[in-house]
């Protein structure tokens, strides 16, 4: 009951904020025109193949990747706002607090990247069967877990919005950037192919590129066990950094 | 003094926190009677709300118990945090939710059952006079809603004490006096006890049976307003607090940098 209605709340706020819900899905369409169209003949004559079937799940894992760190740094609004003293003067435990927030924003930022899955079909994405786009929810929603926990351990540590900077260029980005969303990870300088494998979101991308596109690299049995683990462990983190918070 | 110790809601023995290398509340010891209106007066940065937080659960002290309707604060918090509401300094309300919704969340939180919060919210915004607006968003409520509307959901699950930290801060003396009747009904109807801190001597003059004074981290006097009135031989409540505390302004001893910050941003 607890873990729900800290659920519902980040529920409640999400659809409450058309502004949100509209404002985060810009980036993504713009990604999607502007790379699928420009960078698509190049890739094709490169012997890629069909770019935006490339693209298109590396796009959808960019939007979650945005919604589910931004749904985690929440926290530091909580903190400025107040409501979080709420929650932590209740006779409630402070990782039933953190769990709930926790798959509160992570169904949000699955959400986001549902809309963002069904906006890549009118460009012209076409998943390789039903099935594949079903299981691909889930993965959807491990990677959302993944970033809504690492934002919150983050922001737990924060005091107020000025760091947002600083985690958004040094983590968020090259997180976004060295996941092979957008150009395929093969041929890559040594030292950079060490940095995508401790990415976390190359197994995100790289599995959701199994299930939509038939273009794993990895194998998706690989990726879910890298991303549960990191799911595990970055909650795990998380829950931790969140016990700590003195207010 | 011979109390009867089943009279004592709460009582801090030997109390102490320090911030690094700053005592911010030096060894202090104090009780307050179940059903009494006790106010903790003190200047900026004496000690008022580190000592606050300690008595809610939400600071550990460095050494020293504070027992909470029989309850150790820190042994056991689950039943302390039960046993009192609290309506903070600044607000800590969800601003995008509804009223309802603010209270529904706070009555989930506490473990409460269908049956009694259904009765029990509804009775209580009546009181604070919301209830006719208890769909609108918090966002669009004013300094003085705000407040009444924390109250309320401070008193929701039928807490034996409720803390007010500065609640009449920054509203109107209508606003005041609304929330000060409030607060006095719910005392004869319910046996609340009331710890509440204010920097308005009057305030602590009409509606505190119990004053205790705190200063560089220590309690510098206790008693009836009367009695520290005749203590300091002065004729206002205002005058005894200058002469027990004197007259400089205080910079932010006894706080550490964060906690100030935290403390002029609620503020503003």
């Amino acid at each position: 009951m607890i873990l729900y209605i800290l659920w519902l709340r980040q529920i409640k706020r999400y659809l409450r904020s058309k502004s949100r819900i509209v404002g985060s899905l810009g980036q993504p369409i713009l990604f999607l025109v502007a790379l699928g169209f420009g960078f698509g003949p190049i890739y094709a004559k490169a012997g890629g193949g069909n770019y935006v079937q490339f693209l298109a799940p590396g796009i959808i894992a960019m939007s979650i990747l945005f919604s589910a760190i931004f749904a985690g740094i929440e926290v530091i609004w909580d903190k400025q706002f107040g409501f979080l003293k709420e929650t932590l003067v209740a006779p409630v435990s402070r990782t039933k607090i953190m769990i709930g927030r926790t798959l509160g924003g992570a169904t949000v930022a699955t959400i986001q990247g549902l809309i963002v899955f069904i906006i890549t079909l009118f460009i012209g994405f076409r998943p390789v069967s039903i099935m594949g786009a079903i299981f691909s929810f889930i993965v959807m929603f491990l990677i959302a877990m993944l970033f809504t926990a690492l934002g919150t351990a983050i922001a737990s540590r924060l005091e107020d919005m000025q760091g947002f900077q600083l985690i958004s260029n040094f983590l968020v980005m090259p997180i976004f950037f060295l996941s092979g969303a957008l150009f395929p990870l093969t041929g890559l300088p040594k030292i950079i192919e060490y940095i995508v494998r401790i990415d976390p979101l190359s197994y995100g991308v790289d599995a959701l590129r199994g299930l939509l596109s038939n273009a794993s690299n990895l194998g998706i049995g690989l990726d879910l066990i890298v991303l549960l683990s990191f799911v595990i462990v970055i909650t795990i983190i998380g829950a931790w950094q969140f016990s700590k918070i003195e207010i | 003094m011979s109390e009867d110790i089943s009279n004592k809601i709460i009582e801090v023995k030997n109390l102490v926190r320090n911030f690094k290398k700053v005592e911010a509340v030096k060894d202090i010891s104090f009780f307050v009677k179940k059903g009494e209106s006790f106010a903790f007066l003190g200047p900026n940065g004496a000690g008022k709300t580190t000592t606050i937080r300690m008595l809610t659960t939400l600071l550990e002290p460095t050494s020293g118990t504070v027992s909470l309707n029989g309850f150790d604060a820190h042994k056991n918090p689950s039943d302390t945090r039960r046993s009192f509401g609290i309506v903070f300094q600044d607000p800590s309300l969800d601003t995008e939710l509804t009223a309802y919704e603010n209270m529904y969340i706070h009555a989930v939180l506490y473990g409460l059952k269908r049956e009694v919060y259904l009765k029990r919210i509804e009775e209580l915004m009546t009181m604070v006079e919301l209830w006719g607006r208890k769909d609108d968003l918090v966002k669009n409520f004013s300094g003085g809603m705000k407040r009444r509307l924390e109250i309320a959901r401070g008193l929701l699950h039928h807490p034996k004490v409720l803390f007010l930290d500065e609640p009449t801060l920054g509203l109107d003396p209508q606003t005041r006096n609304l929330m000060w009747n409030y607060i006095k009904d719910l005392r004869e109807k319910e046996g609340l006890t009331v710890f509440f801190t204010t920097h308005y001597m009057e305030e602590a003059d009409k509606n505190a049976d119990t004053i205790a004074v705190i200063d560089h981290g220590v309690i510098v006097a206790q008693g009836k307003s009367e009695d520290l009135k005749k203590q300091t031989n002065k004729t206002t409540l205002e005058e005894a607090f200058l002469a027990l505390t004197g007259k400089d302004i205080r910079e932010s001893e006894g706080n550490h940098g964060a906690d100030m910050m935290k403390m002029w941003r609620g503020r503003r």
